[in-house]
């Protein structure tokens, strides 16, 4: 079966006043349909630019290249600005983070939700006000035919990020791509966001993108697990797979400073931070701040390990915590 | 004055029943706080009365942590605004090195303001762009001191290296760092008066994962060796249970549950603490746990429900609990308010 999402090395550099920079480098991705992929990496690591990039929805200034960029059996690349607005919206759609500021507050809720369908479906206007109702009941919305009516500012958070998802499902779309949907969201709130997402994705077989900074979150509800750094994807495995035996130093670091995972009163915490535009280090981009960091490390951009090392990006993967000398590196 | 020394008698008659007990010294002490807030719900309407705040009481140690968790609207950030003397506390009483600050004359209030600091959340909102931050940290002492010039730089040179920031940053401007280095200023800027107190509002929401640790662990180092205390304001209960000697667990403005660490993760007794507990996502994916969610949200301020505040969203809610409201009462090491699973009932 060809996955629903198909990713080959794409890559984002954006024109600068300082020269290109690289903010997506060499991305892979592959989501099968009714399957949850989480991205997770800090701030700057490119993980919202690469999934705009796939929707489009990237500014002039930015270069997309990709040798494969393929959804649902057409190819992203070639397509032109009138076709992929047909798909975008209906089969792909994405649900962002800051529900209060994505949602337009002229307009009341029932009329953006409308909206969608009126572009992508042939419905009329009877029945899209009925799919409307129906569809902020799915999200858990009560007093539907009330709330259709009201604008933004006379919602909660919670209330607004389900306005969003229920945006998102108007169309019945095969894949969602969802920015930090509950990152400024309370944790009873996150929770009961989180449990719609995944209800809603076991019962429609919707593939699912999930993009976030929380190693909780993901734990909780992903599948597989994309890790970036800086603009590259330093690991990829399965959810269990990396909270066990994570094979990245990065991956590895990043879980033993949470501090729930915490054994003393200090927790190790990954010295530096993440490399901006001007710093980048010439060989892999985690060196300087990595434990294990040879010579070879910081002079020689790290091949992609095997599928048995989670495709980490590195000399010298781990396993089980001990980093793993492998005979063919530079 | 030695407080070992200081006799018993004067405890009890100083502070009701519930706490004479604990005869530690204590940095800070709450008895009731609360505050309300005056709204105005339009010309032709009568304004409302909020209760931010009701009746929260705690002592602080030296040297130790006291989280408060809750989430938003729960009026965390309303009692730092009161515990910093940023406002007077509306009632109740807060004593620091036991003076009430309500009785406090403009002096003392003003010595005190400096022995209580605080840290914000947003590390790029709180710090001036136009000043240096050499500026910025010397700023308390220049207001709240008569040293001189070249005494508050090497004070300030001093919190700096404290801190984990070099001498060279001293003329730079807050453009210049990252979240994480910001958030170090922060500190410094709270820290460079020496106060006994620091309180933290979201101290680490804003920055990634890799970085909280690091400002974790500067918190924790700098606790131990200038001994003071913490007031942590925060909603991520893996960073609470880090750091916490102490939680507070608020709702709507009330305490609902109040104790040791321990016993709060351990035995959670509040149902709302217990929720918040299993919302919490757990950065382990084979951990088997029960999750509770909570159906619909914080009720509103204006129009709190009656009885207990949270029974409209509480599974275990009984009669009892949509007509009275429950006192927080002693059960075991905590205290809860709950007649369902509190000291009372059981």
């Amino acid at each position: 079966m060809t996955p629903l999402l198909s990713i080959r090395n794409l890559s984002v550099s954006f024109a600068t006043g300082r020269g290109p920079f690289r903010a997506v480098d060499r991305v892979d991705l592959d989501v099968e349909a009714g399957e949850l992929v989480a991205i997770v990496g800090e701030s700057g690591s490119g993980k919202s630019v690469a999934m705009l990039a796939v929707m489009g929805l990237l500014p002039w200034i930015a270069t997309v290249t990709a040798d494969r960029m393929m959804f649902d059996g057409r190819d992203l690349l070639t397509l032109s600005a009138r076709e992929r607005r047909k798909i975008i919206g209906r089969d792909l759609a994405m649900i962002f983070q800051e529900p209060m500021s994505s949602l337009n507050p002229c307009f009341t809720v029932g009329f953006q939700i409308r909206e969608a369908m009126a572009a992508h479906l042939d419905l009329s206007r009877a029945q899209r006000q009925a799919r409307a109702v129906e569809l902020l009941e799915l999200v858990g919305i009560p007093e539907p035919e009330r709330r259709l009516k009201a604008f933004p500012h006379q919602l909660s958070g919670g209330m607004s990020q389900r306005v969003m998802i229920a945006m998102a499902l108007a169309c019945k779309p095969k894949l969602i791509i969802a920015d930090e949907p509950t990152t400024a969201l309370d944790v009873t709130i996150q929770a009961q966001i989180l449990d719609l997402l995944l209800k809603l994705q076991k019962e429609s077989g919707v593939g699912l993108v999930l993009i976030t900074h929380d190693m909780g979150v993901v734990a909780e509800t992903a599948q597989r697990v994309c890790v970036h750094y800086a603009g590259q994807q330093v690991e990829m495995q399965t959810t269990r797979g990396l909270f066990r035996d994570p094979h990245h130093p990065y991956t590895a670091a990043l879980l033993a400073a949470l501090p729930e995972r915490a054994q003393g009163r200090l927790l190790p915490s990954i010295p530096g931070i993440v490399p901006g535009m001007a710093d980048r280090p010439t060989g892999c981009l985690f060196s300087p701040r990595c434990r294990f960091a040879t010579d070879t490390c910081r002079t020689v951009p790290p091949p992609r390990a095997g599928a048995e090392f989670g495709l980490a990006l590195c000399h010298t993967p781990l396993l089980a915590g001990v980093p793993q000398r492998r005979e063919f590196a530079a | 004055m030695n407080p070992d020394a200081r006799p018993d008698a004067r405890l009890d008659a100083r502070f009701d029943p519930q706490h004479e007990t604990t005869s530690t010294e204590a940095v800070m002490e709450a008895v009731d706080l609360a505050q309300n807030y005056e709204v105005s719900r339009g010309l032709f309407s009568k304004s409302a009365t909020v209760k931010a705040v009701a009746g929260i009481s705690f002592r602080l140690a030296p040297r130790s942590t006291l989280a408060v968790v809750g989430e938003s609207g729960s009026g965390k950030s309303t009692l730092a605004r009161m515990l910093t003397l940023i406002e007077r506390p509306g009632e109740g009483s807060l004593r620091l090195d036991d003076v009430d600050v309500a009785e406090a004359d403009a002096r003392t209030l003003r010595r005190y303001r400096g022995e209580v600091q605080m840290v914000f959340q947003n590390p790029f909102g709180s710090l001036n762009p136009r000043q240096t931050i050499g500026k910025a940290i010397e700023e308390p002492l220049l207001v709240n001191t008569s040293l001189s010039a070249p005494e508050r730089r090497e004070r300030a040179l001093d919190m700096m290296k404290r801190v984990g920031l070099r001498p060279e940053h001293h003329g730079r401007y807050p453009h210049m760092f990252s979240g994480g280095q910001r958030q170090r200023i922060a500190i410094a800027r709270a820290l460079v008066l020496r106060p006994k107190i620091l309180v933290l509002d979201e101290p680490v929401s804003a920055l990634d994962v890799s970085v909280r640790a690091q400002v974790l662990n500067l918190l924790v180092e700098l606790q131990e060796q200038l001994g003071v205390a913490y007031v942590f304001v925060s909603h991520d209960l893996g960073v609470v249970r880090h750091m916490a000697d102490e939680v507070l667990v608020m709702y709507l403005g009330r305490a609902v549950e109040h104790g040791p660490r321990e016993a709060i993760f351990d035995t959670p007794l509040h149902p709302y603490t217990r929720a918040l507990l299993s919302a919490t996502p757990v950065a382990d994916p084979e951990a088997k746990k029960e999750r509770i969610v909570l159906e619909g949200e914080l009720p509103s301020p204006f129009n709190p429900p009656r009885g207990c505040p949270f029974n409209p969203r509480c599974p275990l809610v009984v009669e009892r609990c949509r007509v009275e409201m429950p006192p927080l009462a002693s059960k075991g090491a905590q205290r809860v308010a709950c007649w369902v699973t509190g000291g009372d009932a059981a």
